[in-house]
């Protein structure tokens, strides 16, 4: 099952490799991870993707709680949140598929950020589901490069964690 | 004032209550040595870092204290490694201090150049890097708080250079504020009652004690639960000097090579009350036949450590000797309940005497051949219970678990986690140094001695009293016994083919070494060696072929037991 988590950690070095090495040690794999400093400059947040049955998913909570970096672990199991991805999708753009590429980016509202005579870049967020369609809309064109920053989360409704806690 | 990075480490473990390190000096800490020279802090010189990380083990094992050890960098950081893991394994509270090549070195390859921090995080609780001679006296403050609370553990600082002579002003903080982490001490109110109505309801009740009873000072509550409720008490390898083995509830070991009744009463248990243990596979066997009638209770001041490995009905996670404390107490508010629920039991306690009377622990006593058991039950006797036991680790480690009858705690020193060889003669080594009044003996076999035999310098140089016992059967024992029993007596690379005179290799370093050939001559060794002041060596040539019985094969579930071989 996939699960969802934020972790907020001191912002120092070698938080992440703690974080990771927490992970690989004990064999837990991590599907996507990405990391920033919050409002609180001393404070990053990551936002971790994994997989693992309900022990597993126990275990990996109380072993991020059990880092001395850690500041507070949230779990978005059975919460509601909202979810963004942001990638860049370079896809090759012949004069034939050059207009079909234009519509499929418009239908997605992703933007255009790089153009070149055989080439569009793109830019788009959202959900990853809503990535991964356009990712297989664009495939038959010819993906020249791809990148995805993983998803970010943060829970719906009017509670916030401001690192003040 | 200002001062520099050096002197201001000395003087916060000063401040920290540190009396003694462990160490071995070194290019990148040649500047703490130095001002060691007017610092009122002993040094112990071993002859390798990892004895100064197991000394500093043994002399946190033996005396509560946080062990500290100082090694320089490169080379001298990676000899801590396995110490630093033992610690680790078996949740010793310690303060490594290594020195790094100066900060603008770092990454560069420099001479003696490691990533200590990348290399330990994974076998420390927490490690840091001094990047700014302005974070160190908070770093030093938070490593010990660090080390010693929650659950304990090893902590590394890793010093560089630059830092150790640089100055700054030296302010040592008053409290330690680390916004992440806040061990539980007080365990859930709720849960503590839970505990209190499943006891009364059990009939078949055992206590199953893990280290963290010895390290949270809480034998004395451990003993007053299992008085109060007449539950019967099994220990691990770890828990082993936490509950008086002679006391009439006393299980002895579980697990692979536990008593027969330990085993059996974990599987018959209708309650598995477990105190400060992790469920080691060597304590489980086969976890699908653990305990597969009890409803488990599991008391950790770590919460990773519940159902990790298996199902808990009631975790409560507090300190130790607060939770017992309470426990205790809320019993105490419904004793006639209790009164009735200890009448219930006694078919219970009957059972496991019956257990106790047909499957004692037992060895085939020999005239002609020294049994290791025999000179294990001789050191106790002769010793009168009173002597702090460390052990290597392989047969003579079990046996010594198996019949030294521990009685009291702190007074049992083994690794139980990483089963370090070579971990017993430096922890003894810390241990005497920490407890001088005592006596100090490590039990040790032919193999593991080898690891680590060069520390007898150090024992010589210190005038240290610690007593070496050697069960040499010229094998590495366990690995032998594996081999006779599940590869065919095919012993590869088991047999130590030359046979080393102890006796010389102790007189070579001014030690006293003895040697027992016979039974009969196994008293008269010991007993010279309890009277010969400084440290000795007691070679004792032992049945080469002798197996540690009984035992659990791996795999196995507990009541699989094979009771001779």
């Amino acid at each position: 099952m996939r699960h969802t988590i934020t972790v907020l950690v001191e912002n120092e070095f070698g938080v992440l490799t703690r974080v990771a090495g927490l992970f690989s040690g004990r064999g837990f794999n991590i599907e996507s991870l990405s990391v920033a400093p919050t409002l609180d400059p001393t404070i990053s947040r990551m936002t971790i993707v994994t997989s693992g049955d309900d022990q597993v998913l126990e275990q990996i909570n109380k072993q991020l709680n059990k880092l001395i970096s850690t500041i507070k672990v949230i779990d978005f199991t059975g919460q509601d949140y909202v979810e963004r991805e942001m990638a860049m999708i370079k896809v090759t753009a012949t004069e034939k598929t050059r207009a079909e590429v234009l519509r499929i980016a418009d239908i997605f509202r992703a933007k255009v950020v790089d153009v070149t005579p055989r080439t569009y870049t793109i830019e788009i967020t959202g959900a990853p589901s809503k990535l991964e369609a356009i990712i297989e809309l664009l495939r038959p064109m010819g993906i020249k490069e791809l990148v995805r920053s993983g998803p970010i989360v943060l829970g719906r409704g009017s509670k916030g964690w401001k690192g003040t806690e | 004032m200002k001062m520099t990075g050096s002197k201001i480490l000395l003087e916060c473990l000063r401040l920290e209550g540190v009396e003694t390190v462990f160490g071995y000096p070194g290019g990148a800490v040649i500047n703490i040595y130095d001002d060691l020279v007017d610092s009122p802090i002993r040094h112990i010189l071993t002859r390798h870092e990892q004895a100064a990380v197991h000394a500093a083990d043994g002399y946190s094992r033996a005396t509560g204290k946080v062990g500290v050890v100082i090694a320089t960098s490169g080379p001298g950081a990676t000899n801590t490694v396995t110490g630093i893991a033992t610690a680790y394994m078996d949740s010793i509270p310690m303060v490594v201090v290594t020195g790094q090549v100066p900060t603008p070195l770092i990454g560069n390859d420099a001479f003696q150049e490691v990533d200590i921090i990348g290399i330990t995080r994974s076998i420390t609780k927490h490690n840091f890097l001094v990047k700014d001679i302005k974070d160190l006296a908070r770093i030093v403050k938070e490593a010990f708080y660090i080390a010693r609370t929650g659950r304990p553990g090893p902590v590394l600082i890793d010093l560089p250079k630059d830092v150790q002579v640089s100055t700054t002003k030296f302010v040592y903080p008053d409290t330690v504020e680390l916004r992440g982490y806040k061990p539980t001490y007080s365990g859930n109110v709720r849960q503590v009652e839970k505990a209190v109505q499943m006891i009364l309801k059990a009939r078949k009740p055992v206590i199953y004690v893990g280290g963290g009873a010895s390290l949270a000072d809480a034998t004395g509550e451990l003993k007053n639960l299992a008085e109060a409720i007449q539950a019967p008490v099994t220990t691990t390898l770890m828990g082993m000097s936490a509950f008086p083995r002679r006391h009439p509830l006393s299980l002895g070991m579980l697990g692979m090579h536990g008593t027969y009744y330990a085993n059996m009463a974990v599987t018959e248990s209708d309650l598995l009350i477990a105190i400060g243990a992790r469920f080691d596979d060597r304590v489980t066997g086969k976890i699908a036949t653990f305990a597969p009638h009890a409803k488990i209770i599991h008391v950790d001041i770590d919460p990773t450590s519940i159902k990790k490995n298996v199902r808990v009905d009631l975790p409560i996670v507090g300190d130790l000797k607060e939770v017992l404390h309470r426990l205790v107490l809320k019993l105490a508010e419904s004793a006639d309940e209790v009164d009735e629920q200890v009448r219930e039991t006694e078919s219970w306690r009957r059972e496991i005497d019956d257990w106790k009377q047909q499957h004692p622990m037992f060895y085939k006593a020999s005239d002609t051949v020294i049994k290791p058991q025999f000179v294990i039950e001789k050191i106790r006797e002769l010793t009168q219970d009173d002597a702090v036991i460390t052990t290597e680790v392989g047969q003579h480690q079990m046996w010594t678990a198996q019949f030294f009858a521990f009685s009291h705690p702190r007074t049992f020193l083994s690794s139980g986690g990483l089963g370090t060889m070579g971990y017993g003669l430096p922890a003894a080594l810390g241990a005497q140094v920490g407890c001088p009044g005592r006596q100090v003996i490590d039990i040790s076999g032919d193999g593991s001695f080898q690891m680590n035999s060069q520390e007898i310098a150090t024992l010589v140089q210190h005038r240290l009293p610690v007593k070496i016992a050697i069960l040499n059967n010229n094998f590495l024992g366990m690995v032998r016994q594996w081999q006779q029993m599940f590869f065919d007596k095919r012993y590869s690379q088991t047999c130590m083919e030359l046979p080393i005179d102890f006796v010389k290799l102790a007189e070579a370093y001014g030690a006293t070494g003895l040697r027992a050939t016979s039974p009969d001559e196994v008293e008269e060794v010991i007993r010279k060696a309890l009277d010969t002041p400084g440290p000795v060596i007691m070679e004792f040539k032992v049945a080469r072929e002798e197996n540690v019985m009984p035992m659990v094969p791996a795999g196995a579930g507990l009541n699989e037991m094979v009771l001779a071989s």
